[in-house]
């Protein structure tokens, strides 16, 4: 993660980045298609967008910076500010508060002794609410960094946060599946 | 479980399913080699016109008819982009094919591309489904690998390539002309139509949008026939909805989660045979939204009116809503819609304000803000529903709310006002004194949404329940 002072200075990705920007650039006839995905690359690199990001991404896909910066502000995935060392969205649309979306998100607040939208005092976890994940029919669910993890209760919401605050990775499940009879 | 066949998804149990050599094993890839070895792209588009595929992606529209809107000038490029933003909410089909079987979507994109004389497709994928991205990334360079996509694809003469293209989190985004501006570097703001996509769409360019089921039924519609395929529908051929689809089923039913069956099952059979019925027995059925939010919700007392011997739901005059077969007509019929097919279920627990308190705060959040009436429309929805929540609401909010949804519809550049107002009309109409009641007293805490588990959660028994509902319905 970067600190807001250290975002000023102009942004350097490793050799490995760069080659992935070239290698998205090719995937398209215009170089402004890869800025989403370019985007991506940098908040993965940086932590969030920073100023350096969208002057960097400005100047690699030939955009104006206030191009750039009218693109992060449209999506919500593009962090506008630092954000703790794990980001975890809790859903809250329909079919996630039918069975239980609000009581995850008291728990949670509860645990992290912050409100939605807020980091955690240690840096730890940023909380945030989420709209609908595509995974409606495993409600409740929270996304943590890139995993979703589905069908949760309070408690194995707070073994697995448990696991990551110890430093392991628990592998998303693979979503369950039900054939017909006849297959 | 019903026993109609897993024909889209009959690969999703297999171990590894994900990987080509499970697929190919499988089956996949035999109909591309059929297309692409023994049939012209005229024969193709025939079998899907001839399949009666309508859009899997909410709208319905006949996928052969948009192919047939192409007509490219020489020298423009054409492109398929594949609508993989999934963020209807209650909407959770895609998911599962890109996560479970995503050489079926490549596949369908390989033979689709063929049809259209497309050389690249964009598939946009929302960037939250990080799983189904890594799959179908993996899933493309091992079509790579094998020569099923690039140079010479099963010996033609057609080079072809996907990129996979992740969104950033925007609703909007999946309404094509959004999702089109989103793929081009841009804010994902819808475009006025027309022109459509397919006169000028991703980079100016012709291009058709399809969702990822659309295009991944396009394999069994090459390799059963288009009227076979279309045939396995359960309505009528004269209302030219074919097919095998998917369906979700979320919220208040014992077994939620996605299934296969034909086009044209009732949402009974949804609710109690899929789903595995209500939650809790003693909590019946109160309303359910039929095919992801922007669809008006239904009440299981609500009848068909039709006794009109010539109307087409003549058929079902009398029937609860409940058991009218779903399709894309039917359903409109109806007042709703069929969107995606993935059906919200709400017991007798549920506080109608409340619920659409919850989805018009969604659209209020994911309205791009270009148009007047959705940008104002759908805040002012939410500041209503807000204030008749907290009990600072009188009874004229609730007409206040009907005049807000009807100024919303036809005056927008995209379907997301309507998807808003057409819900909330119908959440008004069909709960009134719901609404009338909370204009007078407001909700207390017992109304919260999550009221019917809340105990359950909370007390650490839910997981109990659940895994024997799951072990019993099994
Ligand atoms: C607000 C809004 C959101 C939409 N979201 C999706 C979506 O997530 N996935 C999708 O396939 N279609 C979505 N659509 C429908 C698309 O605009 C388009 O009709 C569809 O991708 C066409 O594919 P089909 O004909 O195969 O269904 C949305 C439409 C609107 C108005
Ligand atoms: S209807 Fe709403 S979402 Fe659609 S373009 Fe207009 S403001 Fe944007
Ligand atoms: S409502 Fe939570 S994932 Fe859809």
């Amino acid at each position: 993660m970067t600190t807001p002072a250290q975002s000023h200075a102009p942004l350097t990705l490793t050799p490995e980045q760069e080659r992935r920007i070239d290698e998205i650039l090719g995937r398209y006839p215009t170089r402004r298609a890869a800025c989403l995905p370019t985007l991506h690359v940098c908040q993965e690199a940086v932590g969030w967008v920073s100023p350096a990001v969208v002057a960097y991404v400005s100047q690699r896909l030939g955009m104006a910076a206030s191009e750039v910066q009218g693109v992060v502000t449209f999506y919500t995935m593009y962090h506008q500010a630092p954000v703790g060392k794990h980001v975890l969205w809790v859903c809250r649309t329909l079919s996630c508060d039918l069975r239980g979306g609000k009581t995850m998100q008291e728990h949670l607040e509860k645990r992290l002794g912050c409100h939605a939208g807020e980091t955690t005092a240690d840096g730890q976890w940023t909380l945030k609410k989420a709209e609908c994940l595509a995974a409606c029919g495993y409600a409740p669910m929270v996304q943590i960094d890139d995993r979703f993890y589905e069908n949760l209760t309070p408690e194995k919401l707070d073994a697995l946060m448990d696991r990551i605050e110890r430093g392991e990775m628990p592998a998303q499940e693979e979503t369950a599946w039900t054939p017909n009879q006849a297959s | 479980m019903p026993d109609y066949k897993n024909i889209l998804s009959n690969r999703y149990p297999l171990a590894q399913s994900w990987t080509l050599a499970v697929a190919e094993r499988a089956g996949a890839y035999g109909p591309a080699r059929k297309a692409l070895g023994t049939m012209t792209p005229e024969q193709i588009k025939n079998e899907v016109k001839a399949a009666n595929v309508r859009g899997r992606g909410g709208a319905g529209f006949p996928a052969g008819m948009k192919w047939g809107f192409l007509n490219p000038k020489p020298g423009q490029d054409v492109y398929l982009v594949v609508n993989a933003d999934e963020g209807e909410p209650g909407t959770f089909k895609d998911r599962t094919i890109m996560e479970k079987d995503p050489h079926r979507l490549v596949e369908g994109c390989i033979i689709s591309m063929y049809a259209i004389g497309a050389h690249k497709t964009f598939i946009f994928v929302r960037c939250e489904l990080v799983l189904a991205i890594q799959r179908l990334e993996a899933a493309v360079k091992e079509a790579h690998q094998k020569g099923y996509l690039g140079a010479r694809p099963f010996g033609k003469d057609h080079p072809m390539d996907i990129v996979v293209h992740p969104g950033a989190g925007a609703y909007i985004c999946g309404e094509e002309t959004s999702l089109l501006n989103a793929l081009e570097g841009q804010r994902g703001e819808p475009r006025l139509k027309p022109p459509f996509p397919a006169v000028k769409g991703a980079f100016g360019m012709p291009t058709i949008v399809n969702n990822v089921e659309t295009i991944s039924s396009v394999p069994d519609v090459v390799s059963m026939g288009g009227e076979a395929w279309s045939n396995l529908s359960l309505l009528p051929p004269e209302m030219k909805d074919g097919g095998t689809r998917l369906y979700g089923v979320s919220g208040h039913v014992v077994r939620p989660g996605v299934f296969e069956a034909p086009v044209g099952i009732t949402l009974r059979e949804l609710i109690y045979d899929f789903g595995g019925g209500m939650l809790h027995k003693d909590r019946p059925l109160k309303g359910v939204i039929p095919g992801g939010s922007s669809t008006p919700v239904l009440r299981p007392e609500d009848k068909v009116h039709a006794p009109d011997p010539k109307s087409p739901m003549n058929k079902w005059h009398g029937k609860s809503h409940l058991d009218v077969p779903m399709g894309v007509d039917t359903m409109r019929n109806l007042g709703t819609m069929l969107g995606t097919c993935c059906a919200i279920v709400m017991d007798s627990s549920v506080n109608m304000v409340e619920a659409s308190r919850n989805l018009m705060k969604f659209y209020h959040h994911e309205s791009c803000g270009q148009c007047t009436p959705c940008r104002e429309g759908t805040g002012w929805l939410e500041d209503t529903l807000n204030k008749l929540a907290s009990g600072r609401g009188k009874a004229s909010d609730v007409d206040l709310l009907v005049d807000i949804a009807n100024n919303m519809m036809g005056n927008t550049i995209c379907a997301l006002a309507d998807g808003t107002a057409m819900p909330m009309l119908a959440f008004v109409r069909k709960y009134r004194k719901e609404f009338l009641e909370a204009a007078e007293k407001g909700l207390g805490p017992s109304h919260r949404l999550d009221e019917a588990v809340r105990a359950a959660l909370v007390g650490g028994a839910r997981v109990a329940a659940h895994a024997e509902a799951m072990g019993g319905a099994a």
